[in-house]
């Protein structure tokens, strides 16, 4: 026709070249790259995590002592709310209305379509009444959620508690735990935490753009399930543990109480302590903050962590070693004066007199005669010098568990401390130290400290004549394949000839039948102990008291430190006596009530404070 | 022996089958992408019932279309033209009010949106003026008179808010071009459209450079006469004042939503998320429908409301998702199939009336197919205009079908008389 024809060809062209285009693009989109699919499922594929219900504890009794409980929130969906009986719903669970509305319009303010939780940790009995009326209240939900329940408000410290894990944790756990999930903390919810969590499940399923549920993925082929944690029973004695905490009432101080035979811990009493139901459910983060700014520090761990001087206690291993290092003789004697003086140094005694023998010197507690044992020993021949001499003696003590970390089963068990030559070369120079210089070692001051699981240790130790278990707080996990209690069944051997136990031993139980620690008798039992005054920088002596029951086979050894008490037989000796006495006859002797009595009664803390009022 | 000129027997039976097809597959799609379960099948508030009355309804215009005398159009495309803006100018004092758009007239619970059957209005009355033949392209009278024709209908429509039925009056270019618009002029369209797209993405200091830069260099290739001098001057000139002033009106003449879906476009960073959210949603849909698709009504992204607006302006995100690229090829093949089908019924019409508007029927139908599926495959702006035939809505349906049934009509008229 003209040559506008042509034009045909060139609109026909681009038709062409735009359908090309778009088969281009969507070849590059939908075959070629393959993210889309990825986001694709982004977009509609949730992963539900099904959390396994937490292992349980139980007492060496089968006293349940930690559990799980059943508690529900309350969820609303805005978008789906209808008009409902506020009043009602409000009166069912003892809130005020215009708190309830102010949460309620937050909520809707968040989202319309997404879950708001509105009310938490609504007790089971509550929630069984709610449960009937739910119908009415449509757009609100019930989410159950399991909460660590204590039925019997002792041993916190030991059992610990659950917390929401910290950044740390989650990139520590290799991708197990996700941000929000619970994780032990602190005693044995930490150490076991393996144990006790179980495994998690995963449930995909598909949601809409408002991410609401609408089924299951893929027929839930790669669904798995929640595996529960395995129980666990303790070592402890929970009643035991429990008449402890009431005696160390009013009292700053440890006790750790030990089966010789087993290694096994019957009670730690770390005081003050806390109810642990405190700190779970509805009021945790107020109460926790508040027990943490506690000037009496209610969460540290006593026991494991608090190093003390170990005063007098600690002079049956200075005369083990002693004899085993053939320092002194059983038959060593000394002539005491009331003082160790050397010269300018004095070390005063609160015994005078003419020691015959070292059980003498024990049951007395003569501090004398221990800085000629400890400088005897130091200075022996057999060795070069004193640093050699001192390193020797701190062998001995590490192989009683003292100045190293013992492998019991919770979270941070501390050393302690036993100064080496390296510490004396630090402060005063290679060679510009003697034995009289380090002199107040021997009645154990000075730098050396020991936490009130290695003093019990020690009694343990002796009690035995020579040997030991590491002391564990776990003695069965339900799980045959578990592995974990393997260690706590190896032996410890002490490098000391049993007849220097058997020595030992005698003494101490001169200490209670004859000696300081003569108020720790029991009608009934023997008993070998010793007590300990501490002095420390810090205000009155540290009472302590170490003691085992019975002598012959024994069945407890126990260490019991009263911070600021005054003399070892004071507190130390009547706490440790009372609680072997319920432990092995279960019921207190009528001549030795009104010691309990006291002990239940006696307020330290606070009488201290009017002594020396604190600002 | 079959009497050629009787229409019945002329009828471009492919077309209609095409029809038939693209309809068929509308139902199929806005079914998949918003069928509620929670309502009984056959229920008025169900969009693929109200969808199936509209095809219902489209089928009788259609049927009445071709049993009618073609008269009505050739002889009347003013008077259609004039009614059809009557009713676009009432919206404006009867009309209801949609996402900000007022171009909705509501009857009962139905809504009819006039601007849609601006487009066939328009295809009319540039067929009647073209097609006499004292009126051509070259002569300046005719070309703003065309101009004319064009403009006003879609100015009265971005009056009401609707920048993509607007757009759509620009394929009329298309058909100007075929039938003698010099084409300096598609050139020259071309050339503000991209200069249009490079003084948003550059800054507009450094474009006047760079077009004085290529100025200067043009100079060097062609013939330096004092004409090309002048001219080169002139279109740096208007260039560089286009370039200063398009920065202006795209800051202060668009609304927020229309220079947000021109930034995504061009790939500038955009902080709100509804502006990139449904490209990248359709994208989503139809990329995770890899070669072969999900399935029919297995689409979890179509299914579960990812893309908003899905059932119409996005349709296309639902036979990308649930066929895969079988699917889209397939459908897009098909789309082609149609365009050249009209453009060689087209060729075929003895009337220049008829060629004309058969021309602007084939432009219509691209430019919807071009920007539609463009924008939901990142390739255009989001411009909220239907995918012919597929997408849900009445008044879409209506005047495509009315726009196609016309052209067929004409076609089986076409050797009963000699316009």
């Amino acid at each position: 026709m003209d040559t506008l024809a042509s034009r045909r060809k060139v609109l026909q062209m681009v038709f062409y070249i735009i359908a090309t285009v778009f088969v281009l693009r969507l070849l590059f989109i939908q075959v070629l790259n393959k993210n889309y699919k990825q986001l694709a499922n982004n977009n509609v594929l949730r992963k539900v995590t099904l959390y396994p219900s937490r292992g349980l504890i139980y007492d060496r009794n089968g006293k349940l002592i930690l559990f799980n409980q059943a508690e529900y929130d309350l969820l609303v969906v805005p978008g789906q709310i209808k008009k409902f009986d506020t009043l009602n719903l409000c009166n069912t669970l003892g809130l005020e209305i215009s708190n309830f509305k102010k949460e309620l319009f937050k909520a809707y303010k968040y989202s319309r379509f997404k879950p708001t939780v509105i009310v938490k940790g609504i007790q089971s009995e509550l929630y069984a009444q709610l449960q009937e009326d739910l119908f009415l209240y449509p757009g609100f939900y019930a989410q159950v959620r399991m909460v660590r329940t204590y039925p019997i408000a002792a041993a916190a410290h030991v059992l610990g508690y659950i917390s929401e894990v910290t950044l740390k944790q989650i990139d520590k756990s290799d991708g197990y735990y996700q941000q929000g999930d619970y994780i032990g903390t602190g005693g044995l919810e930490q150490y076991y935490e393996k144990i006790l969590r179980g495994k998690k499940g995963v449930k995909y399923v598909l949601v809409d753009v408002h991410n609401r549920e609408q089924g299951a993925f893929n027929e839930g082929q790669m669904d798995t399930l929640a595996i529960p944690g395995i129980n666990l029973h303790s070592t402890l004695d929970i009643d035991l543990q429990q008449y402890g905490e009431k005696l160390m009432q009013g009292k700053v101080g440890s006790v750790v109480a030990i089966d010789p035979s087993t290694g096994e811990v019957l009670a730690m009493i770390s005081s003050p302590t806390y109810d642990p139901r405190l700190i779970t459910g509805r009021e945790r983060g107020k109460n926790f903050s508040k027990l943490y700014a506690d000037s009496l520090k209610p969460l540290f761990v006593r026991p494991l962590k608090a190093s003390y001087p170990p005063g007098s206690i600690y002079k049956p291993l200075l005369g083990l070693i002693g004899l085993q290092e053939q320092a002194i003789l059983p038959s060593s004697t000394y002539s005491c004066a009331g003082a160790y003086s050397v010269g300018s140094s004095r070390v005063g005694c609160h015994h005078s007199g003419f020691v015959n023998n070292i059980i003498e010197a024990i049951q007395h507690s003569c501090n004398a005669y221990f800085c000629m044992s400890f400088r005897k020993m130091v200075d022996n021949n057999k060795y070069k010098t004193v640093a050699q001499g001192l390193d020797s003696w701190k062998s001995y003590l590490s192989s009683f568990g003292i100045g190293v970390r013992m492998k019991t089963d919770l979270p941070g068990v501390g050393y302690g401390f036993i100064p080496g030559s390296d510490y004396y070369n630090e402060i005063y120079g290679v060679g510009h130290w003697n034995s009289l210089t380090i002199v107040s070692l021997g009645i154990g001051q000075g730098e050396i400290g020991l936490t009130p699981l290695q003093m019990a240790n020690e009694m343990t130790a002796i009690a035995n004549h020579g040997w030991f278990y590491t002391p564990h707080l776990v003695k069965k996990v339900d799980d045959d394949t578990s592995t974990v209690l393997k260690i706590f069944k190896e032996k410890n051997i002490i490098p000391i000839e049993k007849k220097w136990f058997d020595v030992t031993v005698e003494a101490m139980k001169e200490v209670v039948e004859a000696g300081t620690g003569q108020i720790a008798q029991i009608p009934g039992l023997t008993m070998g102990g010793k007590t300990g005054t501490a002095q420390n920088p810090h205000g009155k002596d540290h009472s302590l008291f170490i003691c085992f029951s019975p002598v012959v086979d024994p069945k407890i050894a126990i260490a019991v430190i009263v911070e600021n008490a005054g003399f070892g037989a004071s507190y130390g000796a009547p706490i440790a006596s009372l609680m072997i006495e319920k432990y092995l006859n279960d019921t207190i002797s009528t001549p030795r009530k009104y010691l309990e009595q006291r002990m239940f009664e006696a307020d330290l803390i606070h009488n201290k404070f009017q002594q020396t009022p604190v600002h | 022996m079959i009497d050629k000129r009787k229409t019945n027997n002329n009828l471009d039976w492919v077309i209609i089958l095409l029809y038939g097809v693209f309809v068929s597959i509308g139902l199929l799609v806005v079914y998949a992408s918003s069928h509620d379960d929670s309502r009984p099948f056959f229920d008025t508030r169900q969009l693929y019932i109200r969808q199936l009355i509209w095809v219902c309804t489209s089928i009788i215009i259609a049927s009445f279309i071709l049993v009618t005398d073609n008269k009505i159009y050739t002889t009347f495309a003013y008077f259609i033209y004039a009614a059809v803006l009557i009713m676009v100018i009432g919206v404006f004092f009867f009309g209801h009010e949609v996402n900000g758009n007022k171009n909705w007239f509501e009857i009962g619970s139905f809504q009819l949106q006039p601007s849609e059957f601006a487009k066939f209005s328009v295809a009319l009355v540039l067929a009647k003026y073209l097609g006499n033949q004292n009126n051509n392209l070259k002569s300046n009278k005719t070309k703003m008179v065309s101009l004319a024709l064009i403009f006003f209908p879609a100015l009265l429509i971005q009056l009401q808010g609707d920048t993509g039925s607007t757009l759509v009056f620009l394929s009329f270019f298309l058909v100007l071009y075929r039938f003698g618009l010099p084409g300096e002029f598609l050139a020259l369209g071309l050339g503000v459209l991209t200069l249009s797209v490079f003084s948003l993405l550059i800054d507009k200091f450094t474009l006047i450079a760079i077009l004085f830069i290529m100025a200067g260099a043009s100079l060097y290739f062609i013939k330096r006469t004092k004409v090309a001098y002048f001219v080169i001057a002139g279109l740096f000139i208007c260039a560089s004042l286009y370039v200063t002033t398009t920065n202006y009106v795209f800051n202060h003449v668009l609304r927020s939503h229309q220079q947000e879906r021109i930034k995504v476009l061009l790939g500038q960073e955009v902080n709100v998320k509804d502006a990139d959210y449904n490209v990248r949603q359709s994208k989503i849909a139809i990329g995770s429908g890899g070669f072969l698709g999900k399935g029919p009504l297995h689409g979890t992204l179509t299914k579960y409301n990812f893309v908003p607006e899905q059932h119409t302006d996005f349709i296309f995100c639902t036979i990308g998702e649930e066929y895969g690229f079988l699917g889209t090829t397939l459908f897009v093949s098909l789309f082609l199939f149609l365009l050249i089908r009209i453009l060689s019924l087209a060729e075929r019409q003895r009337s220049k009336f008829s060629r004309i508007y058969a021309y602007g029927v084939a432009s219509i139908l691209f430019f919807h197919f071009l920007i539609n599926i463009g924008m939901t495959i990142g390739l255009a702006p989001v411009i909220g205009i239907p995918l012919p035939f597929i997408s849900y809505g009445g008044s879409s349906l209506w005047s495509f079908t009315i726009l196609l049934f016309i052209l067929i009509k004409l076609d089986a008229d076409r050797l009963a008389v000699l316009r």
